[in-house]
């Protein structure tokens, strides 16, 4: 406890390595199109994940629209509902959170938090964008293919995804394996951009333990991701020789209506394996980006340094680690051998030890804080609210015995839409809230930010809080209609009815957010270079937005770490990253 | 402010809402209390958890909220809370795992007593198997399946002789004896759940899966497909009826076995026809179905199909209905067949009867039709020409008028919601997507431009519109 102590006569260490030499571009297509620099790509990110970001939240009110009122509307039939389910769930969570939070925030935020000129491979770079928006692309091509896209759910399981009977065996899965291939080649030319330079770029001064948590949590979700990302890679590959060429590698002998090859001896559940491989850290992928940003929202704004830092530093790391090892948590059911039941509970509950502890030095920083209801905080707690939730009913499916019941339940569909939809959406908005005066030079307008916020966050609990419930009593998911089945309760329709409601509620909210983006670009109030009094670098900038190159003629020197917030007997009630201790105005 | 009252209002509506929402588990069937018992562990400590963070969270924005004169407290760490904390979750997880670790040790123990069945999954029904006499099943893979051995059973293997097949979703099951259910697929992955014994498990192709329970209640249980298993998914179910062990043996005796299924005579035609004559008055002579006496088309129909029927009006699974009052008429005639192999003559018979174009009497938009006439193909053929291995009979060429009728009975329960009309029920649902009667003629226009040539390419919507 207590006062941290500053040599006052600390020096930052010499620069290791030399200036950057950047290559300007003059002319409007090299500056915003072609671009090499970080926080155009960033933006270019932004924009193509919200777009198909938009077409999965239109496929999700089709489906809430058959769901809720099965017998008035007539959009959708078995097949399209399958397809929606499936679009849906990939583009949300690999086409939207994570190009969002790692092609988005990790674009903008790395250089300008490391205090670095630009990626140490601008060009990799803009080739990272331009391999990702060719794979969305693929995928909505995908929609226009003769039969329509894929409607084998995101999770693409074979034999199903490419045997007749599922929508999309023509045309639609090959789209989205080559799709998902294209992106995880651009993911990994973008990643190990991030690496390399939160690793070998760094200015003078910063050193790793000195690391915004914002850093940290998109470091090790890209780390996790280069290597979670290639076994997703391979499951595709084998997957798309088995439709395209025949072989068997998830194919067993098993019966087809036009089966033109013999299939023998493939493992279904080895797909699973591979899938989930990549499948759970993929969650945390989302996730520790997540936790990152949300620790600087939240010291920022309740004007206090973040409660155990290094603390929360190790719990990233080992959360990271060990998602590597809890993969088959998601096939407890799966038919595999159940005596692998009791590690994959084992290894999936310790998980819940370091996320806890994440989550109480949130609320611990919050405690005797000066806290300041922004835009940014009220997302920020709207995200501890909801992942608080999410991630308790966690420590049900992820507990063997009591996943049994509730697996392929809508308590499943509850749970994660919590934890991994809706707590790290929060978190992009309240991080689009914080940067957007960085980004633009105008803050965000507030009322329309409020209604944005509570529309959002409230709308979203009463989305899928009761479904837990309805999947408790047992209703399966991925159901197209329930009938008449004799352990479904009538008055689940009636509360599919009201989140259907809900869910429409919510989502025309997000068109207000998305006119509050483009009105206040030009309407906005001017926010001037660093109006939230962050201590983080890119508020430091000379120029606001931050021209290409970030920082003026010389990089800044880092002589603290990011959360001097109130530190006792300084005036002011932050510092900045960059300010020698020499320079720090103390009470007399 | 408002957030926190709001939290106050989220979390205490959160805990209202699991204490009283009507929705809970189900009534326990099985002798699985111990996994509800982990389930109410997981809601108590979670729910702990839950309300003292939120708690604590409110007070902290109540009395931390920002004032201009305040500073807030300086405190980069606290080892000795931060180790309390920890120390605090990792007690709260262990009693959350160790239960769960419990009761999994004797979920993936089958007691020595178990008997055995075997559930066999396949777009999009399920049917069972015993061992029979021996208490063995015999060797058994998909690429054995055909008409005559459904089961894919190895005729070269003596102990699958004996196997009784239930090929049919509803099975029975003894009261309070152990049962292991070995789980097969033909095709894709399904999973088969009955909500009210709290177990399941996928069924796997190229591999078997199993889990096992007591059930403890006699009654009829519902059991449904809980892996996405293709188009038809939510239509995939099945029912478990638990029985006395008395019933249940009653039952099993009148199932066949495998090898009196391999060595039951098939339908003779010549037989059949003279079972036909008396169909012959309101059918017509080819079977070509006749409007004024509201007599479906047969010809064309699979003897499968067929079969099943008659047995169906024969036991009042069909026609019994007040609402049908043409499938009433149909049942008398349907029990005067003497016994099954009058049936299977019967059906052999209308088999060899030549396939006549009918007459169009409905009028509907055929290419409105084409679009919802996909979800129908997935089971009946992009050309309508029936597949008997989805239980699916042709459609190309039968009566415009029958089909609707039918379609609305199906879609209004009257045909299909029978417990006995074993793959009714599946149209019952299917019927649902068809939401006006407009939508029933389009597809049945749409049918009706179809000619149930199974070697045609896949429809195309477009060309097909007369």
């Amino acid at each position: 406890m207590g006062e941290r102590e500053y040599d006052a006569s600390y020096q930052a260490p010499p620069a290791e390595t030399g200036e950057m030499e950047l290559v300007h571009a003059e002319t409007f297509i090299g500056k915003y199109i072609w671009s090499q620099d970080a926080k155009v790509i960033a933006i270019q990110y932004m924009l193509t994940a919200t777009a198909i970001g938009l077409v999965a939240l239109a496929l999700s009110i089709v489906m809430r629209l058959q769901l809720g009122f099965p017998d008035t509307f007539s959009l959708i039939d078995p097949a399209e509902y399958l397809q929606s389910v499936s679009m849906h769930g990939m583009i949300m969570v690999v086409y939207l959170l994570t190009a969002f939070f790692l092609g988005g925030f990790g674009n903008y935020l790395i250089p300008l938090m490391c205090g670095t000129r630009d990626m140490v491979f601008p060009y990799l770079n803009m080739l990272s964008f331009w391999f990702y928006l060719v794979s969305v692309l693929i995928l909505a091509a995908g929609f226009f293919v003769p039969g329509g896209s894929t409607g084998a759910g995101w999770t693409l399981y074979p034999p199903q995804s490419i045997s007749e009977g599922t929508p999309g065996v023509d045309g639609g899965i090959i789209t989205m394996l080559v799709s998902l291939m294209v992106f995880i080649a651009g993911f990994t030319m973008g990643g190990l951009n991030y690496v390399v330079t939160v690793l070998q770029a760094r200015t003078r001064g910063m050193t790793l333990m000195r690391l915004p948590l914002t850093i940290w949590g998109i470091f090790m979700a890209t780390v996790m991701a280069l290597l979670a990302f290639p076994a997703l890679f391979v499951a595709c590959l084998m997957l798309l020789f088995d439709r395209l060429l025949g072989t068997s590698f998830f194919m067993p002998e098993m019966l087809g209506v036009t089966q033109d090859v013999a299939r023998e001896g493939g493992s279904p559940v080895l797909f699973q394996h591979l899938f989930w491989f990549f499948g759970h850290p993929e969650v945390y992928i989302v996730a520790l980006p997540a936790f990152g940003i949300v620790s600087d929202l939240i010291a920022t704004h309740a004007r206090k340094n973040i409660f155990g830092y290094r603390m929360m530093v190790w719990a990233l790391i080992l959360i990271g680690v060990l998602s590597f090892v809890v993969w088959a948590h998601h096939m407890f059911v799966s038919g595999m051998n159940p005596y692998f039941g009791f590690l994959f509970a084992t290894t999936t509950l310790i998980i819940a030890v370091p996320t806890a502890i994440k989550v109480y030095n949130w609320v611990l920083t919050l405690w005797r804080g000066n806290i300041r209801f922004t835009l940014p905080m009220l997302f920020a707690i709207g995200f501890l609210f909801t992942f608080l939730n999410g991630g308790l009913s966690g420590l049900f499916l992820g507990n063997v015995t009591v996943d049994v019941p509730l697996s392929d339940t809508y308590f499943v569909v509850g749970h994660f839409h919590m934890v991994m939809a809706v707590a790290p959406i929060l978190v992009i908005f309240g991080a689009i809230y914080h940067w957007y005066p960085k980004i633009t030079g105008r803050m965000l307008n507030v009322p329309l930010g409020q209604i944005h916020f509570w529309v959002t966050f409230l709308g979203t609990y009463l989305i899928y809080y009761p479904m837990h419930f309805i999947g408790l009593e047992g209703v399966p998911r991925r159901y197209y209609a329930y009938g008449e089945t004799t352990f479904i309760s009538d008055s689940v329709q009636s509360l599919n009815a009201f989140i259907t409601i809900a869910a429409i509620v919510v989502a025309l909210a997000q068109l207000l957010f998305l006119f509050n983006i483009v009105w206040s670009y030009y309407r906005g109030r001017e926010a001037g270079d660093n109006p939230w009094h962050a201590t983080t670098l890119e508020w430091q900038t000379a120029e606001t937005p931050p021209p290409h190159g970030n920082f003026g003629k010389e990089l800044p020197v880092v002589y603290r770490w990011p959360y001097d917030y109130c530190v006792p007997g300084v005036k002011a009630d932050f510092i900045p990253q960059n300010v020698p201790p020499q320079a720090v105005e103390r009470d007399s | 402010m408002a957030i926190a009252i709001a939290l106050i209002v989220l979390a205490v509506g959160s805990v209202a809402f699991y204490l009283f929402s009507p929705w809970h588990l189900t009534p326990l069937a099985s002798n699985w209390e111990a996994i509800d018992l982990t389930v109410s562990i997981s809601f108590w400590v979670t729910g702990f958890v839950f309300v003292a963070v939120t708690l604590f969270m409110v007070i902290a924005l109540i009395r931390f909220r920002y004032r201009g004169d305040r500073r807030s407290y300086y405190e980069p760490e606290n080892k000795k809370l931060e180790a309390w904390l920890t120390g605090v979750t990792t007690v709260g997880i262990v009693a959350l795992l160790a239960p769960g670790l419990f009761v999994w040790g004797s979920f993936v123990s089958v007691p020595e007593d178990a008997h055995e069945v075997e559930v066999v999954g396949q777009q999009w029904h399920w049917s069972f198997r015993f061992p029979g006499e021996d208490g063995t099943l015999g060797a058994a893979r998909s690429g054995l399946v055909d008409d005559d051995n459904p089961f894919g059973i190895d005729p070269e293997d003596p102990r699958g002789q004996d196997d009784v097949l239930v090929e049919s979703p509803r099975v029975m099951l003894p009261v309070d004896r152990p049962v292991k259910m070995s789980l097969r697929s033909k095709d894709v992955i399904h999973n088969f759940k009955v909500a009210p014994f709290r177990t399941k498990m996928d069924v796997v192709p190229g591999q078997t899966s199993y889990f096992w329970f007591t059930p403890t209640q006699t009654g009829e249980f519902e059991a449904v497909c809980a892996e996405l298993c293709g188009i038809a998914h939510f239509a995939m179910r099945g029912k478990v009826e638990v029985v006395e062990q008395a019933t249940f043996d009653e039952w099993l005796a009148e199932q066949p076995t495998f090898a009196e299924l391999a060595g039951r005579s098939p339908g003779d035609p010549e037989a059949g026809a003279e079972q036909f004559a008396v169909c012959v008055t309101c059918h017509g002579g080819q079977g070509q179905g006749q409007l004024e006496n509201n007599a479906p088309r047969l010809a064309g129909l699979d003897s499968d199909y067929l079969k099943r029927q008659l047995r169906n009006f024969r036991t009042g699974a069909r026609g019994e209905s007040e609402a049908d009052p043409f499938g009433q008429q149909m049942r008398p005639f349907a029990v005067s067949l003497t016994d099954a192999q009058a049936i299977r003559d019967l059906a052999a018979f209308i088999e060899t009867l030549p396939v006549e174009p009918t007459r169009k009497t409905i009028v509907g938009d055929a290419q409105r039709g084409a679009r919802l006439y996909r979800t129908c193909a997935s089971c009946h053929g992009a050309e309508g020409q029936g597949m008997p291995q989805f239980k699916a009979p042709r459609l190309a060429g039968m009566n415009d008028w029958y089909l609707v009728r039918q379609l609305q009975n199906f879609r209004e329960g009257v045909r299909g919601r029978h417990p006995d009309d074993l793959y009714g029920n599946q149209m019952v649902d299917m019927a649902q997507i068809l939401v006006d009667d407009a939508a029933l003629r389009d597809v049945t226009a749409y049918i009706a431009t179809l000619d149930g040539n199974s070697t045609v390419a896949a429809a195309d919507g477009q060309s097909t519109e007369e």
